[in-house]
């Protein structure tokens, strides 16, 4: 079908550039739109935390923009909204990453407050402690959320005594416990430009942009002080804990092994959680689970790839009374596709969605820059996105039996279900 | 076969990025009363087709909350020529994405999909707009996955059950006040006939708006429109909207919902003021300036006193929902600090809004209405945001024009329409207060 079409072209022509300092910036020229749109990670996230401080990453990324060179929390953020420029930052497990937007004429000025931000964050006292109430109140805030209480003791139960296994944004303990100085600290060990992947799509000349992306990074120390962190598989195959909650309908998160990117058999697992529960109306838990039964609103699944661990997870939410039932049809079909493999059709038409869908990924300048910076990040290649299309197409049967027995295998999940289950016991 | 006659044409490269300018736009109307919006752009070869009825859930009769939204899910599930699930299946196949919403004032669907998927697209929609058909054994389960979303949303969540209470409250009268997914004791009595008496009366081209945008040229989006949607009648009676108006409110409303599952209370108010579609003169537009002033991030003027000044609060904020066909919400929230009682930081709110006639500073105006602006030029950057900005505007009746001029209108005004749009509308009588406490 379309896949013939598209295999071979790329959704956005990206090239290379360097900057005098020596960064390289992937680049999209894109003059539709007056605004530049910048895309960044640095590897080391919240598995960085100090022990027991766990959302000191966060507080750190979250600290970044509330404050920075001669500008208190509320002249830098008058500096940013005089001009409309949109800045932010974020910690993952693995990074920490933020974004600009900022209309061309005022890219300099961008520029520069993004340099403030990441070389000479000021970690006022009342900012901290602001951002710190912040936190605690938002913890507080989905402390009976059954999804995101569902998600923490997953986390809690998949990856014990490994840094993914704390909350990214910490406990109201671990936040408490956090200082100015672990902040201070933090900031220096982490924000650098050794492992730093910069990414740029827009309107503002390759000459200007160049001088500007030096301006806000050029000056950062060298290499980042990383704490080495463990490979991980994921733990608690075959259990599942409950979470007692008082409300009609219980969320559950499901997981099983996974694949990181860089694995070779990552493609094939792509196509095969596709299958599974991927984003589509089409999806065999979709079908089975939301359309013949009516038990979930929504259902699906992803792949999880992490540094050090990688899963395949699941999330639906159904009345506790039919818990038991929809957790049957999830693990049937889990094992049903595990062992007869998709059938042959429905293998062609998920690579076909796969393939024609991936240029829905590139329409606006910021998603393009979010792409190519998490493609940079998993150092996938510059040339990614143009050989992606084929290395899906390529995809076997046998490769996604392989991927398969790798991942779903017998079907064996960790399952966490946050509500009051009728009839399901930890097991 | 129809042909179609242009309503209008705006090319308007403006002076001025963001003042004014906008993208090129293609406007026209089929014989049958279907309006079409085409919005060029040729970044990537994608393409973003949507339809727009002009229903939603406030147009849902009397004891039936619920059947707009009802009716979008069951919209999936096949039609006198496609049985259900092929028109999913196709989008898939070919590498397109699909999905549905439900407003208050509109329901639309769309696919985004390579350009020249665009007429299978068209072929599938036009169907289903007047061919719809299923069976009852799809009803049951189909309205079991709608009461799972609105357990999902609402009834695992008190901060959702605050928010339905307080908008029960501000609506007296006007359906807005009703959730747009429904009660959960009317969603249960959902029948076929209820949702195919509704597909009827709304569902025709003459109440319909078809908005392409992306990599497409006007002339051949008008040709295939013609082919497919253009086949069918209109429907005389179509999109006849109903709806009571609210009386001039009286009393100060207070509402809280306790819960043991709450630990972080929460302080929210909405007033009733006039959409961008029922105001008079410029005040929706002075009311979208305060709502930026006023609780638009960490420069606002709520964030400025209850967090960084008085430190009562953690978070703050303010927005206003002006694009609406009647009279609308403009709301108010925050989070008080750790010891402080929700009524104490009502009371700071209060004179929180008293001051600010004083404390707008003009570089405080200026800022809301460049970050007003600067958001419509970061729309451009994105087919879909631009298909949503166009077929909201048309749906709720704006028009083109209203669309093109909004920023120049943002940028005219002025300190003191803000000031006196506050005190008209931000009164105490036009308000309901909402609590989230934790309870036994």
């Amino acid at each position: 079908m379309t896949a013939a079409l598209t295999t071979g072209t790329s959704p956005a022509e990206v090239r290379p550039l360097a900057t005098a300092s020596g960064l390289e910036v992937w680049h999209v020229a894109s003059d539709f739109v007056p605004l530049v749109a910048i895309a960044f990670n640095m590897e080391g996230g919240a598995a960085q935390d100090p022990p027991g401080k766990a959302g000191a990453a966060q507080m750190l990324a979250r600290l970044l923009d509330e404050g920075a060179g001669p500008y208190d929390s509320d002249a830098f953020q008058q500096r940013l909204a005089a001009r409309a420029i949109e800045l932010g930052f974020n910690a993952g497990p693995d990074a920490i990453g933020g974004s600009l937007k900022t209309l061309v004429e005022h890219a300099d000025e961008a520029f520069d407050l993004l340099r403030l931000a990441l070389a000479e964050p000021r970690f006022d006292e009342d900012a901290v402690e602001r951002v710190r109430a912040q936190t605690i109140a938002s913890l507080r805030y989905q402390a009976n959320d059954p999804g995101a209480v569902a998600t923490k003791r997953f986390f809690r139960e998949a990856f014990p005594g490994h840094p993914y296994g704390s909350p990214v944004s910490g406990t109201e303990e671990t936040v408490a416990a956090v200082t100015r100085e672990d902040l201070v600290a933090l900031h220096r060990r982490l924000v650098a430009r050794g492992r730093l992947n910069v990414t740029a799509v827009g309107a503002l000349p390759a000459e200007r942009l160049l001088a500007g992306i030096d301006a806000a990074f050029g000056s950062l120390p060298g290499e980042a002080e990383l704490e080495p962190v463990r490979d991980m598989p994921l733990a608690g195959l075959g259990t599942r804990r409950i979470v007692d909650l008082d409300v009609p309908q219980s969320v559950i998160r499901f997981g099983v092994a996974g694949l990181r990117w860089r694995d070779p058999d990552f493609i094939p697992a792509y196509v095969l959680n596709h299958i599974l529960g991927g984003g589509a109306f089409t999806s065999r838990l979709f079908q089975e689970v939301r359309e013949r039964r009516g038990l979930a609103y929504s259902v699906g699944t992803s792949l999880a790839s992490y540094r050090h661990a990688a899963m395949c997870w699941g999330y639906t939410a159904t009345k506790n009374e039919r818990v038991a039932e929809c957790l049957d049809v999830i693990t049937s079909e889990m094992a049903r596709l595990s062992h007869e493999g998709p059938t042959e059709d429905e293998l062609a038409k998920a690579k076909d969605y796969l393939v024609g869908s991936y240029a829905l990924a590139f329409d606006s300048s910021t998603k393009i820059a979010h792409q190519l910076a998490q493609i940079a990040f998993e150092k996938l290649g510059i040339d990614h996105i143009r050989r992606r299309n084929a290395l899906v197409a390529a995809v076997t049967p046998e490769d996604v039996r392989r991927a398969a027995s790798r991942t779903l295998a017998d079907a064996r999940m960790l399952v966490v279900i946050a509500g009051r289950p009728v009839g399901v016991a930890e097991a | 076969m129809t042909s179609g006659t242009p309503l209008s044409r705006t090319d308007a490269p403006g002076a001025q990025a963001g003042e004014g300018s906008g993208p090129d736009i293609t406007t026209y109307r089929l014989e049958n009363g279907l309006e079409i919006v085409v919005i060029p752009d040729r970044r990537v070869p994608v393409v973003t087709h949507m339809v727009w009825y002009r229903n939603g859930s406030a147009d849902d009769p009397l004891g039936r909350s619920g059947i707009a939204h009802f009716l979008e899910h069951l919209m999936f599930k096949g039609t006198e020529r496609h049985p259900a699930g092929e028109f999913s299946k196709v989008v898939s196949a070919l590498g397109g994405q699909e999905n549905a919403f439900t407003s208050y004032d509109y329901t639309a669907y769309f696919q985004r999909v390579a350009p020249e998927h665009l007429g299978r697209m068209m072929e599938f929609e036009a169907d289903r707009m007047a061919g719809l058909s299923f069976d009852e054994e799809v009803v049951a389960p189909e309205r079991d996955v709608v009461l799972e979303e609105r357990r999902m949303r609402v009834e695992t969540d008190p901060s959702a059950q605050l928010g339905e209470a307080m908008a029960a409250s501000l609506f007296v009268h006007h359906p807005y006040g009703i959730p747009i997914i429904g009660w959960m004791h009317e969603i249960e009595g959902l029948r076929r006939a209820d949702a195919l008496d509704y597909y009827r009366r709304f569902y025709a081209p003459d109440n319909a708006i078809l908005v392409v945008s992306g990599d497409v040229e006007p002339e051949g989006v008008r040709r295939l429109a013609e082919e497919t949607y253009g086949r069918h009648a209109p429907h005389a009676a179509a999109g006849a909207r109903l709806r009571p108006r609210e009386p001039e409110p009286r009393a100060a409303r207070h509402v809280r919902v306790a819960d043991p599952k709450v630990e972080q209370a929460v302080l929210q108010r909405l007033y009733l003021v006039p959409s961008s579609r029922t105001a008079a003169g410029r005040d929706s537009y002075a009311l979208e300036v305060l709502g930026e002033a006023l609780g638009g991030g960490p420069t606002s003027l709520l964030y400025r006193n209850l967090v960084l000044d008085s430190r009562r609060a953690v978070n703050a904020g303010g927005w206003y929902m002006g694009s609406a066909i009647d009279d609308t919400r403009f709301g108010i929230y925050a989070v008080p600090a750790e010891e402080i009682a929700l009524d104490a930081l009502e009371d700071d709110l209060d004179r929180a809004l008293a001051r600010v006639p004083d404390e707008l500073t003009e570089d405080a105006l200026e800022r809301a209405k460049t970050r007003l602006i600067a958001e419509t030029v970061y729309s451009c950057d994105s087919q879909s945001s631009l298909a949503r900005v166009y077929g909201s505007a048309r749906a709720i009746g704006e028009s083109l024009e209203d669309v093109r001029r909004w920023p120049s209108d943002i940028r005219a005004v002025t300190k003191d329409e803000v000031v006196a749009a506050l005190g008209q509308w931000l009164q105490p009588r036009r308000s309901v207060t909402g609590h989230l406490v934790k309870g036994a």
